[in-house]
């Protein structure tokens, strides 16, 4: 199929690749691993053949779950035969006898290696009552056995559209049932960009990160606000992004933010050799074990999510060498948080996008402080109460305008000669967002006017300032 | 200031977001020496504006006060001239999503119109996209250009003067992806196709009508277009108020506690009336070439 120009290299699926399957509406992500059995809509198969070939190719599953690229002129010719048609369904009869073919005998049919297309001809062939349906009849009865014995799916690059349509309908718990145009909504509203520094609290699997980083398109830097031990974003991975991407991709502990806002936070580098901390023991080493355990977690979490087995076999290293690792991998760790936090220090970012099963009143309150005036910033939530809170809040606080509370109501259209009609089933809701516009307050302003170094902060922060005197007296 | 990129600071030359309430914003072009009239008095550019921070407040002559905002798309949307009907942002962050803009895309357009979409296209695909866009009013093509140039984006679009029916983008084989919002799509459905890649590309229709819709599918299917979808949003605002619900009296009870009345209750409302329909979006997907 590829004439193998340099033109299409772009588009060529390689090894390795994060790729989504499709088959009709249903999408499954999966990287491309050599003689890897993957398990797509109750059919499993191998995807070694599609390397070499291009991106959006269908391929059917032949025997032994090899893929074989469907030619083009397969997927046309069904539709173009003229066809007897009936004129309404008044001679049809529900009695269960129409079609003669049992289940038996297709079964049978599809062992001698039948294609689905063959199947359907048959099934049609000994449809007694094929023939008296209408042509609309006949299009549906077709469309559902395709369904039903097409064994073809097809390979396509991710993009964020199509992660967000796969998890809305497949998953869509994992991701706070953001619906697709609320994300939308959400990288338009926030004015997401190139070569913008966009702050993420997200608790969607990693969806909404991936879409703000396809946005930024490696420019920029994108800083993950993440709760807990790790930041979890398995979804990332699937989106396939080339890997200078994520050099532009910080992360940074929520539950370091306090200490961060209050000029407390320890970043200075320890010792590699010896493992000794640096010699100020402060609240940044104490966190420092439930750093160490938790992103390990966070890496099975991962990895369970995408159903890949562990890369690593660190388990049968000696006790040695495993502790050397974990020192290097704190180094790591120290380095990565003090880049995040180099980041978060310049109180500047250009916008914040929060999703999150979490409560978005603190969170809000919380982030906004790092964004510099003029900027916009959206909050999605599954319930619109949390958001009548924050908009309370802001209101009362000051420091932001344009507030608007919205959500999106999204219908789908059949278009058909003479049968164009809305779909009969919608989706209820996608969610509901709060978004608006930093200002420069009276307080900002003052900050603003100093260094922004966060030592000098803890002047003009209160709480988090309070906080600290009482833990250092 | 560019609509591609964040500044600190207002400069001489800028267009800056003049806010003095929700309904109520008006871009101003920054220039030494002018003024602006807002609803509260005079801001005088060069003491009150350049060299100042976006987002600061500003006090104008009669005492009262706005904020400057540093422009977006989204607020352009919502300030700019209008010389034909124009795409609001519900409508424009789902064609962005659907269409898979991102940096990088190269983009064909036609109408132009008043730029409301066209904006929001070359900020999603800055810094190395490129957006062709082709108006067939001379004078609304020639406007969009100089907004182009004053918003500092002209760099990543071509604005023609054309009838894309007749002429097409005047670029073959480049577009990712194909943006039609013209009163007859199906004539341009094939110049649509031409300048899509060979690779293949998405591409979307926009009609308020639904007779337009369905000649639109129609010449998309004979084109070979693939994975039609018509679909409509709808913004919902949801108004934040506090309301009070009086209790009424039931007599004397001696089990019943005091009368504390109702607490007020925080909820919201719909507005009276909403825009209840743009456009439908027709989206589509045009499949790799077959010589590939």
């Amino acid at each position: 199929m590829a004439d193998g120009g340099d033109d299409d290299s772009p588009y060529k699926i390689n090894e390795g690749d994060y790729v989504m399957l499709k088959r009709g509406e249903i999408y499954k992500a999966v990287q491309i691993q050599s003689k890897k059995k993957v398990v797509f809509e109750k059919q499993w198969f191998f995807l070694d053949n599609a390397v070499g070939d291009l991106y959006s190719t269908t391929f059917e599953i032949v025997s032994g779950g090899q893929l074989q690229p469907v030619k083009p002129k397969d997927e046309a010719s069904a539709a173009s035969d003229t066809k007897e048609v009936g004129t309404d369904n008044r001679n049809i009869m529900d009695d269960g006898k129409s079609q003669k073919l049992t289940r038996d005998d297709i079964e049978t049919l599809k062992e001698q290696g039948l294609k689905g297309q063959e199947i359907i001809q048959k099934l049609i062939d000994n449809s007694s009552t094929f023939r008296d349906k209408t042509e609309y009849a006949q299009d549906k009865y077709i469309k559902k056995k395709k369904k039903k014995y097409e064994n073809t799916v097809t390979i396509l690059k991710p993009t964020c559209r199509i992660m967000a349509l796969m998890y809305h309908g497949r998953e869509p718990g994992k991701i706070c049932h953001l619906r697709y145009d609320t994300l939308a909504q959400m990288l338009t509203l926030a004015n997401v960009h190139a070569g913008s520094k966009v702050l993420v609290f997200e608790t969607c699997a990693g969806l909404v990160l991936g879409a703000v980083m396809e946005r930024m398109g490696g420019y920029g830097s994108v800083i993950q606000m993440y709760p807990g031990g790790g930041p979890v974003r398995a979804g990332v991975e699937n989106f396939g992004f080339p890997a200078h991407f994520h050099d532009t991709l910080h992360d940074f502990p929520i539950c370091h933010v306090n200490a961060l806002l209050a000029g407390t936070l320890d970043t200075s580098p320890k010792d590699p050799d010896t493992g000794e901390e640096a010699p100020h023991p402060d609240v940044a080493a104490e966190a420092q074990p439930k750093m160490e355990d938790t992103p390990d977690d966070s890496e099975n979490v991962e990895t369970n999510a995408s159903g890949e087995p562990g890369t690593d076999d660190d388990r049968q290293r000696s006790k040695d060498a495993k502790a050397q690792l974990k020192r290097a991998k704190q180094e790591e760790r120290r380095k990565k948080l003090a880049a995040a936090a180099a980041q978060l220090e310049g109180m500047n970012a250009d916008g914040l996008v929060i999703a999150s099963r979490f409560h978005p009143c603190p969170v809000l309150m919380c982030l906004l402080r790092f964004l510099s005036p003029s900027r916009p910033f959206v909050v999605y939530s599954q319930y619109k109460e949390p958001l009548v809170e924050c908009f309370t809040k802001l209101k009362e606080q000051g420091g932001t305008v344009n507030l608007r509370l919205t959500d999106t109501w999204l219908r789908h259209y059949q278009v058909l000669p003479n049968r164009t009609h809305p779909m009969l089933l919608m989706s209820g809701g996608g969610g509901y967002l709060l978004s608006g516009i930093t200002v420069e307050t009276d307080h900002s302003r003052q900050a603003n006017s100093e260094e922004p170094a966060p030592k000098k902060q803890k002047v003009t922060e209160e709480p988090a300032a309070k906080k600290q005197k009482v833990t250092e007296s | 200031m560019s609509f591609v990129e964040y500044s600190e600071e207002i400069r001489d030359g800028d267009m800056a977001i003049v806010y003095q309430g929700h309904e109520s914003m008006m871009p101003v072009k920054v220039r030494h020496g002018a003024q602006t009239q807002t609803r509260y008095g005079a801001i005088r550019h060069s003491a009150d504006l350049i060299g100042k921070r976006y987002g600061a407040k500003v006090t104008c002559s009669k005492g009262g006060w706005v904020y400057v905002l540093h422009p977006t798309p989204e607020l352009w949307t919502v300030t700019l001239p209008h010389r034909t009907q124009i795409l609001y942002t519900t409508d424009i962050a789902t064609i962005t999503l659907m269409l898979e803009l991102k940096p990088g895309s190269v983009v064909c357009e036609s109408g132009t119109g008043s730029g409301s979409l066209s904006h929001a296209i070359l900020r999603t695909i800055a810094p190395t996209g490129h957006l062709h866009t082709v108006e067939f009013h001379q004078q609304r093509a020639q406007k969009a250009e100089e907004e182009f140039a004053e918003h500092r984006v002209d760099h990543l679009v071509t604005v023609t003067n054309a009838d894309v029916c007749e002429d097409g983008f005047g670029v073959t084989g480049v577009a990712d992806a194909v943006f039609l919002d013209i009163p007859a799509p199906w004539e341009a459905v094939r110049h649509a196709k031409a300048a899509l890649k060979a690779h293949g590309g998405r591409m979307c229709s926009f009609s308020p009508c639904m007779e337009q819709v369905q000649r639109t599918r129609q010449a998309l299917l004979a084109a070979n277009f693939e994975e039609l979808s018509t679909l409509e949003v709808v913004l919902r605002v949801h108004e934040v108020r506090s309301v009070s619900m009086p209790l009424p009296d039931f007599g004397p009870d001696a089990e019943a506690p005091p009368d504390r009345g109702a607490a007020p209750l925080r909820t919201t409302t719909p507005p009276r009336e909403m825009p209840a329909h743009t456009g439908y979006l027709t989206f589509a997907a045009k499949p790799r070439d077959r010589r590939l």
